[in-house]
């Protein structure tokens, strides 16, 4: 390994890579949550399913659920990675053929995922939904990605691996034994197959799987994100090391072992379950690590929160991440988890870390990467100013109005009257007083994803409207 | 101030960095789900008898449309629970769920006790138009249900590859499906036609039927206190 190696001034980083996936994410972003709110929509009046069934609620909702997490927030991560991993590293990609069959792999079946899952052909397992051809392309593009990272890693120039880096390795590491572990199945032809676990067990390894998809591909890898750029967006050096240290540990040793909590009161063995709680309570300590680390790293520079929309996304996002590693755990309590499981209060926890967290964050990122990949200023920061509170704005409305939809649901599910008797034994009685809850929901949520489409255009405007900075050398202006 | 030593030891060696989260990442994983393998499922003796063709086709369908990310498959040992839907699910009766199909969200009413509960015409006609009977149901129809057709064939298919993950069809079982297949719709497709449906056996509401009508009738009678309240 050429650690001691002097860094080479002339080493050209990729950003074509990084452009690719930026792009990439933004697209994605705008498809898969205008597909959440159309979901929205379908609950809050149901003819919006349309009598289609590609587009009905059961077949739609699995687009929505893996766009969010592999095509949003999957290339929002590949972005960033690829971005920071060469800095971070001195040195460039390993492979950019790899970079490059990386890129057009992971476009390709996430559109082969939009196309299949509308058709019914699925696995039945949320987040996991995927037919087995496309999770055989999940893994190879994955591994092809992981080669490249891992050689990259082993050719760098800069000796000690910073913070983020532990967090990519976490990321790299963990995804292919969650999706491959959970995905094993027998096919019965191209597009229906089944899981090899049945019952209880299959539930247990879907629900290790899912929550760590939450765990190591919305949490840890955003961190990594975290600890890259809000140091550089905010110029303040990271708060503390020793805390980095200990909170990462923490967590990927942690995480692993909350999945159960999805399973509380079910016919998961009793030990099971309370070793999932229990877990899942510890995991409150290291994610606020975290959250600690990246609101103290703002120490000195909040004047700079007061203004720009970057760090405003970032300050917001962690205090999110905040919240729901606050919130989640508190739902993996039993008692708790008997009120709040199946209702929308779970829907609205996932938002809040999903539109909050991974979101903001995501946001944050794109407007500090955008005017650096292609050397221009912004096109407008009043704009990027608006996304940050239509963000702000439609993630509130999302949480509470779902809060106020399961609270209201599970206490109606359990009132009992004073005879002994459901005091609520007709179940649509209580479905009819979602509605106002799913319209708020819907406001909320197209509030969030208008300011998505207004990033959409002002990156667009960037991109084709502003003039590229005289820094960099430039060709002859013959054009 | 000497060099911390996780700087010293761990963040120089990426090798050494990668086999450790490896470590730390396996050890719950492995603690939770080894040990499902042989009691995960509960006792042997009360797994019921595995899906006829005619279920399987209906799961399949089940599996298809989503059902499951608005109806759960799993009644929790509350008293309001079991007051509304009947009694707890017990491990066993998941024995042959493969993918399971515990959901994660109520949008509509659990499912795990809807076998028997209402006749075979009921699901007919609320797959067809669910608000006529459940008012104010904010679900869709699923009219497609009544006019597209199972394929023996691909239900065939079906049989072999869930002989292979462990669910013992016998090769007679998988050589006779249509005939199985026949055998149970007819007498679903009789009952609707008192009513005055017209269906025919390969519909694939006759399969989502004859699926729903199982769920939840296999509660254990050997190593679980029956009874439809704690």
């Amino acid at each position: 390994m050429s650690a001691t190696a002097p860094a080479d001034p002339q080493v050209v980083y990729d950003d074509a890579i990084t452009k690719k996936f930026t792009v990439a994410t933004i697209f994605w972003a705008i498809a898969a949550m205008s597909i959440g709110a159309w979901l929205a929509f379908e609950l809050a009046y149901w003819p919006a399913n349309l009598g289609v069934p590609e587009l009905t609620f059961g077949r739609l909702r699995p687009v929505h659920t893996n766009g969010v997490i592999f095509a949003f927030t999957g290339n929002f991560v590949f972005a960033g990675i690829y971005y920071s991993l060469q800095r971070l590293l001195k040195v460039r990609m390993w492979s950019d053929f790899l970079s490059n069959f990386h890129f057009w792999g992971w476009q390709g079946l996430l559109t082969a995922a939009v196309i299949t899952l509308p058709l019914g052909m699925t696995q039945g397992k949320e987040y996991a939904e995927t037919i087995w051809p496309i999770d055989i392309a999940i893994a190879v593009f994955f591994l092809a990605f992981a080669g490249n990272f891992a050689m990259t890693i082993v050719n760098r120039k800069v000796k000690h691996l910073y913070v983020a880096i532990w967090f990519y390795i976490s990321f790299v590491i963990t995804i292919p034994v969650l999706h491959v572990v959970n995905n094993l199945v027998i096919p019965a032809n191209l597009w229906r197959s089944y899981p090899v676990y049945s019952g209880m067990t299959d539930a247990l390894v879907q629900w290790w799987y899912g929550h760590n998809a939450v765990g190591f591909l919305l949490t840890t890898p955003i961190l990594g994100l975290m600890y890259y750029f809000l140091p550089r967006a905010a110029n303040r050096p990271v708060y503390s090391y020793r805390l980095s240290i200990v909170h990462f540990w923490a967590l990927v040793f942690l995480y692993i072992w909350a999945g159960p909590h999805h399973l509380l009161y079910s016919a998961l063995p009793d030990w099971a379950q309370t070793v999932g709680m229990v877990f899942s309570i510890m995991l409150l300590a290291p994610s606020w690590g975290g959250m600690l680390n990246g609101l103290l790293t703002l120490r000195g520079a909040w004047d700079k929160v007061r203004t720009d929309p970057i760090l405003k996304f970032m300050a917001v996002a962690v205090s999110f991440y905040g919240m729901s590693t606050f919130e989640g755990p508190m739902m993996s309590i039993r008692a708790v988890s008997a009120l709040s499981h199946y209702t929308n209060w779970v829907v609205g926890h996932v938002h809040s870390g999903a539109l909050g967290w991974v979101g903001m964050m995501g946001f944050g990122v794109l407007y500090w990467l955008v005017p650096r990949l292609w050397n221009r200023d912004l096109w407008s920061w009043g704009l990027a100013d608006a996304h940050f509170w239509m963000s702000t704005i439609g993630v509130v409305l999302y949480t509470v109005s779902m809060w106020g939809a399961g609270l209201t649901e599970g206490l109606m599910w359990r009132a009992i009257d004073a005879d002994g008797q459901l005091q609520y034994p007709v179940f649509v009685d209580i479905v009819a007083q979602m509605a106002p809850f799913y319209w708020t929901r819907l406001i909320g949520g197209l509030i969030y994803v208008t300011g998505v489409y207004i990033m959409a255009f002002n990156v667009a405007m960037t991109v084709f409207s502003m003039p590229e900075k005289s820094e960099t050398p430039q060709p002859a202006p013959a054009k | 101030m000497a060099e911390h030593w996780h700087r010293r030891l761990l963040e120089g060696n990426s090798g050494l960095f990668a086999a450790l989260t490896t470590v730390a990442i396996s050890i719950g994983g492995l603690v939770e789900i080894v040990p499902m393998f042989t009691v995960g499922n509960g006792h042997e003796a009360d797994m019921p008898a595995p899906y006829t063709p005619l279920e399987v086709a209906g799961r399949d369908i089940y599996v298809r449309e989503g059902c499951y990310t608005c109806h759960s498959q799993m009644v929790r040992p509350f008293r309001d629970e079991t007051l509304r839907y009947g009694e707890w699910s017990h491990a066993a009766e998941y024995s042959w769920d493969r993918p399971f199909q515990l959901g994660s969200r109520r949008i509509g009413p659990d499912l795990h006790r809807i076998g028997g509960k209402y006749p075979d015409s009921w699901h007919y006609e609320h797959m067809k138009d669910p608000r006529s009977t459940s008012p104010g149901s904010i679900m869709p129809p699923y009219d497609w249900l009544l006019t597209d057709k199972i394929s023996p064939a691909d239900v065939r298919q079906s049989l072999v590859a869930l002989r292979v993950v462990g669910t013992p069809y016998t090769d007679e079982e998988v050589d006779q499906t249509e005939a199985s297949l026949k055998a149970q719709a007819q007498p679903i497709v009789d009952r609707m036609a008192s009513t005055g449906i017209v269906a025919e056996w390969d519909d694939e509401i006759i399969a989502m039927t004859a699926y729903l009508q199982r769920l939840g009738t296999d509660r254990p009678k050997g190593n679980v206190a029956a009874g439809g309240e704690e």
